[in-house]
C-alpha cells in the first residue's frame, strides 16, 4: 500500500526526524510505500498533491496540530503521537493498514485539486495559495457560526428593532425576565463574535503564510482592514501582507546578538507596524474616496430605471459581502428610508431598502443550496457550513457566505453578484416595499407583496446556486469525504 | 565566536565514560562540555530550556537512548555532545523499555535557519537506526565516536 505521514515534535529537531526516519525504515521492511512530510523546524516541503491523490492511506504521528490537514479530508487515517511512530513504527503502519482495510470500500481517493494540473506552470504557487486562504477560512468558521447564529436568534426573539441594543444598555440593566434583554444580549455578543471574523480570517491566513510571526501583524492588519471598512476582502489583502512581511524579516540574515531577539520583538514590531500602517494610510484614502464616488452614483442613478438601480444595488451587496461596496448600498437603502419614515404609498426609498435586502440574502442561501444539491462538489466542512448559511442568510446575514467565498473570491462571488443582480431587479420589477432597516424572514410581514419577494429570492438563490455548482464544477472536483463525525466543521 | 562551518560535534563533546545519578545530573554533565567549547553561552539558561522540554514529554527512546534537546537562545551553533554511560550505570530516561547507556543531548540555536537546522535533521533520522548506535557503542574512544557521528551526518 502506498501511505504518506505526517511527523512533527515540539521543538522539531529531533522526535519529528526520527519519526520519519522509522516509518519509512518500517515501511520498507514491511513492503509499503511510507512517503514523509517533515513539519519540522529544518523548514517542511508540502506533498505534491499527485503525492497524496495516491495514497491509500495517512498517518499523523503529530504532536502539533497538523498543518492543512485538510489535504487528506477523505483518506483513511491513524493518529498517533510522534514518539509512538518513533519506538513502534513498524505497528503503526500496521495499524494504518488495518484502518485502510476497513475503510469503505469504494471511497474514492482524494483528487488532487484540478488547478494543479491546469497551469502547471505554477502549480505550486496556486495550491499554496488557495491553502493559505483555507487556513485563515478554517479558523474563521466558529466566529462566523457563533456570532451568525447569535444574530439571527437575536431577531428572531427581539424583532428587527434589536440592533439598537448597546453593550452599554445591557450593563446598565439586563432583566433576565425580559426577552427583549436577552435578545439584545445575543445580538451584542453576536456582534463581537462577528467583530473577530476579519481579523481572525487575516490574521490566520497570515499565519499559513509565514508561521507564528504573521499572527501579530495579519491579526492587527485585519482589525484595521475592519476600521477603514475594507471588509473581508481588505482582510484578505491584510493576511498576505502581514504573511510576506514577517516571512521576509523572519528570513532576512541578522547578526547573531540580535537574533534571539528578533522572534519576540523584532518581527512583530515591525511587520505589525508596517502590515497594519500600509492597510490604514494607503488603503484607508482610497476606500473613502471610492465609497463616496459609488454613494454619489446611486443617488444620481436614482432617477433613471428602477429595475436598473435594483440590479445594480443587487450587485453591489454581492460583490464584497459586507465590505465597502455592500455597505455603501445598505447604507444608501437606510439613510434613503430615514428620509420617508413617515410617508405612506410605496416611494421610491421602500422599494430600494426591499431590493437590498432581497439581494443580501441570496448569496448564502444560494451557496447554501450549491452544497445540498451537489454535495460531491463541496468537503465535508464546507457541507456542514451550508447549513448554518442556511439560517444565516434567512436573517440576512450575508456574511454568512464568507467562508466559501474568502476560501474561493474568483469563483464564489460571481456567482453569488449574479443571483443578487438578478433578484434585486426581479424586486424591483414586482413592485416591493420594505419599511424596515434590516432584513430577513422577522421582517416579512412589513414587506409589500410578500409572495411575490419570496419569490424574487428563491429565484436569485437558484440562480446563484447553478453559478456555483458550474464555476466550481469547471475548476475541480472536491473529495468525498467520510462522515460528518469524523471530520467536525473545520477545513 | 565560533564559524558557521563548525561541525555538528567533535572528540571534546564526547564522555565515553558518563558517570550520573541521573538524567539532570548526565545533562548537566554534557551540556557543560558545549559550554566550555564556546558552543553555549549560559548554561543555566540551556539546561532551564532542555529540562522545560524533557517536562513536556521524557525523551528516552526504545533501545536504550537518552535524547535531551532544546532550541535555545543560549546555542549559538547546533551541536551534539554524546555521553556513553558506564556498563551497568544505565539512567533512567522515561522509556518504556528501561535505561538509557546512550546519550544525544541537541543544542539547537532558537533562530537557526531552515538549511543550518538540515544538518540536526539528518542526525535524527540517523538515531534510529540501531546499526548506527552499535557503532558509537562499540567507537573505542572519544575520538572514534565523534568521527562516526561526522562520517554518517556528513557523509564523508
Amino acid at each position: 500500500m502506498k501511505f504518506v505521514a505526517i511527523t512533527s515534535c515540539p521543538t522539531g529537531i529531533a522526535h519529528t526526524y526520527m519519526a520519519a526516519e522509522a516509518l519509512e525504515q518500517a515501511g520498507r521492511d514491511l513492503g509499503h510505500d511510507v512517503q514523509v512530510e517533515t513539519q519540522g523546524s529544518a523548514g517542511s516541503a508540502p506533498f505534491d498533491p499527485a503525492v497524496i491523490a495516491a495514497a491509500d492511506g495517512v498517518i499523523f504521528a503529530a504532536d502539533l496540530e497538523v498543518r492543512d490537514k485538510d489535504r487528506f479530508a477523505g483518506l483513511p487515517s491513524v493518529d498517533v503521537g510522534v514518539k509512538k511512530a518513533v519506538a513502534d513504527a513498524q505497528g503503526v503502519l500496521n495499524a494504518a493498514v488495518a484502518a485502510v482495510e476497513a475503510a469503505p470500500k469504494g471511497t474514492p481517493a482524494v483528487a488532487a485539486p484540478a488547478l494543479a494540473t491546469k497551469v502547471t506552470a505554477n502549480a505550486g504557487v496556486g495550491t499554496r495559495v488557495r491553502q493559505w486562504l483555507m487556513t485563515g477560512v478554517s479558523y474563521m468558521i466558529p466566529f462566523v457560526a457563533a456570532g451568525g447564529i447569535m444574530i439571527a436568534l437575536a431577531f428572531l426573539i427581539g424583532g428587527y428593532e434589536i440592533n439598537t441594543v448597546t453593550a452599554a444598555d445591557l450593563i446598565e440593566s439586563f432583566d433576565p425576565l425580559s426577552s427583549h434583554d436577552w435578545a439584545g444580549l445575543l445580538f451584542v455578543l453576536g456582534g463581537t463574535a462577528f467583530g473577530f471574523l476579519v481579523p481572525v480570517l487575516s490574521g490566520f491566513i497570515a499565519f499559513g503564510v509565514a508561521d507564528r510571526p504573521g499572527i501579530a501583524p495579519g491579526f492587527v492588519g485585519g482589525s484595521i482592514a475592519v476600521a477603514v471598512g475594507a471588509g473581508f476582502l481588505g482582510g484578505l489583502v491584510a493576511g498576505f501582507l502581514g504573511g510576506f512581511v514577517a516571512l521576509f524579516l523572519a528570513r532576512l540574515k541578522v547578526p547573531n546578538a540580535v537574533r534571539g531577539v528578533m522572534p519576540v520583538v523584532v518581527i512583530p514590531l515591525v511587520a505589525t507596524f508596517v502590515t497594519a500602517g500600509i492597510m490604514l494610510v494607503v488603503l484607508g484614502h482610497p476606500l473613502k474616496w471610492l465609497m463616496d464616488e459609488l454613494t454619489a452614483g446611486l443617488n444620481s442613478l436614482s432617477g433613471s430605471g428602477i429595475v436598473l438601480l435594483g440590479v445594480i444595488l443587487g450587485l453591489m451587496m454581492a460583490a464584497d459581502l459586507g465590505g465597502p461596496i455592500n455597505k455603501v448600498a445598505y447604507t444608501f437603502a437606510t439613510t434613503g428610508l430615514a428620509t420617508v419614515a413617515t410617508a405612506s404609498g410605496s416611494p421610491v426609498e421602500l422599494r430600494v431598502m426591499a431590493a437590498v435586502m432581497a439581494a443580501g440574502m441570496t448569496p448564502p442561501l444560494g451557496i447554501a443550496l450549491a452544497t445540498f444539491v451537489r454535495k460531491n462538489l463541496f468537503t465535508d466542512a464546507e457541507r456542514q457550513n451550508g447549513k448554518a448559511a442556511v439560517l444565516l442568510g434567512a436573517f440576512f446575514i450575508t456574511e454568512g457566505a464568507i467562508p466559501f467565498a474568502a476560501a474561493a473570491p474568483l469563483r464564489i462571488i460571481p456567482a453569488a453578484m449574479i443571483g443578487s443582480g438578478l433578484t434585486g431587479g426581479l424586486v424591483m420589477a414586482f413592485g416591493n416595499t420594505l419599511r424596515a432597516p434590516h432584513g430577513g424572514v422577522v421582517v416579512l410581514g412589513l414587506v409589500g407583496q410578500p409572495l411575490l419577494y419570496l419569490l424574487a429570492i428563491l429565484i436569485g438563490s437558484a440562480v446563484t446556486a447553478v453559478a456555483v455548482i458550474a464555476f466550481k464544477g469547471l475548476h475541480r472536483k472536491a473529495p468525498q469525504t467520510r462522515t460528518a463525525a469524523a471530520q467536525p466543521a473545520t477545513v | 565566536m565560533t564559524s558557521e562551518a563548525t561541525d555538528l560535534t567533535a572528540p571534546e563533546l564526547v564522555l565515553v565514560d558518563l558517570r550520573a545519578t541521573d538524567r539532570v545530573d548526565a545533562t548537566r554533565q554534557l551540556a557543560e562540555t558545549l559550554t566550555v567549547a564556546g558552543r553555549v553561552t549560559d548554561l543555566e539558561q540551556f539546561l532551564a530550556d532542555v529540562a522545560a522540554r524533557e517536562e513536556q514529554m521524557a525523551t528516552g527512546i526504545p533501545g536504550g537512548i537518552g535524547l535531551p534537546h532544546a532550541r535555545s537562545a543560549a546555542v549559538t551553533v547546533p551541536s551534539l555532545a554524546i555521553g556513553r554511560v558506564v556498563e551497568g550505570n544505565g539512567i533512567d530516561w522515561g522509556a518504556p523499555d528501561g535505561p538509557a547507556n546512550l546519550v544525544f543531548l541537541i543544542a539547537a540555536p532558537a533562530e537557526g535557519e531552515a538549511d543550518h537546522l538540515q544538518i540536526l535533521a539528518q542526525l535524527a533520522r540517523k538515531l534510529v537506526h540501531v546499526s548506527f548506535r552499535q557503532s558509537l557503542l562499540e567507537a573505542p574512544d572519544a575520538d572514534a565516536v565523534a568521527s562516526t557521528v561526522l562520517k554518517e551526518v556528513y557523509g564523508r
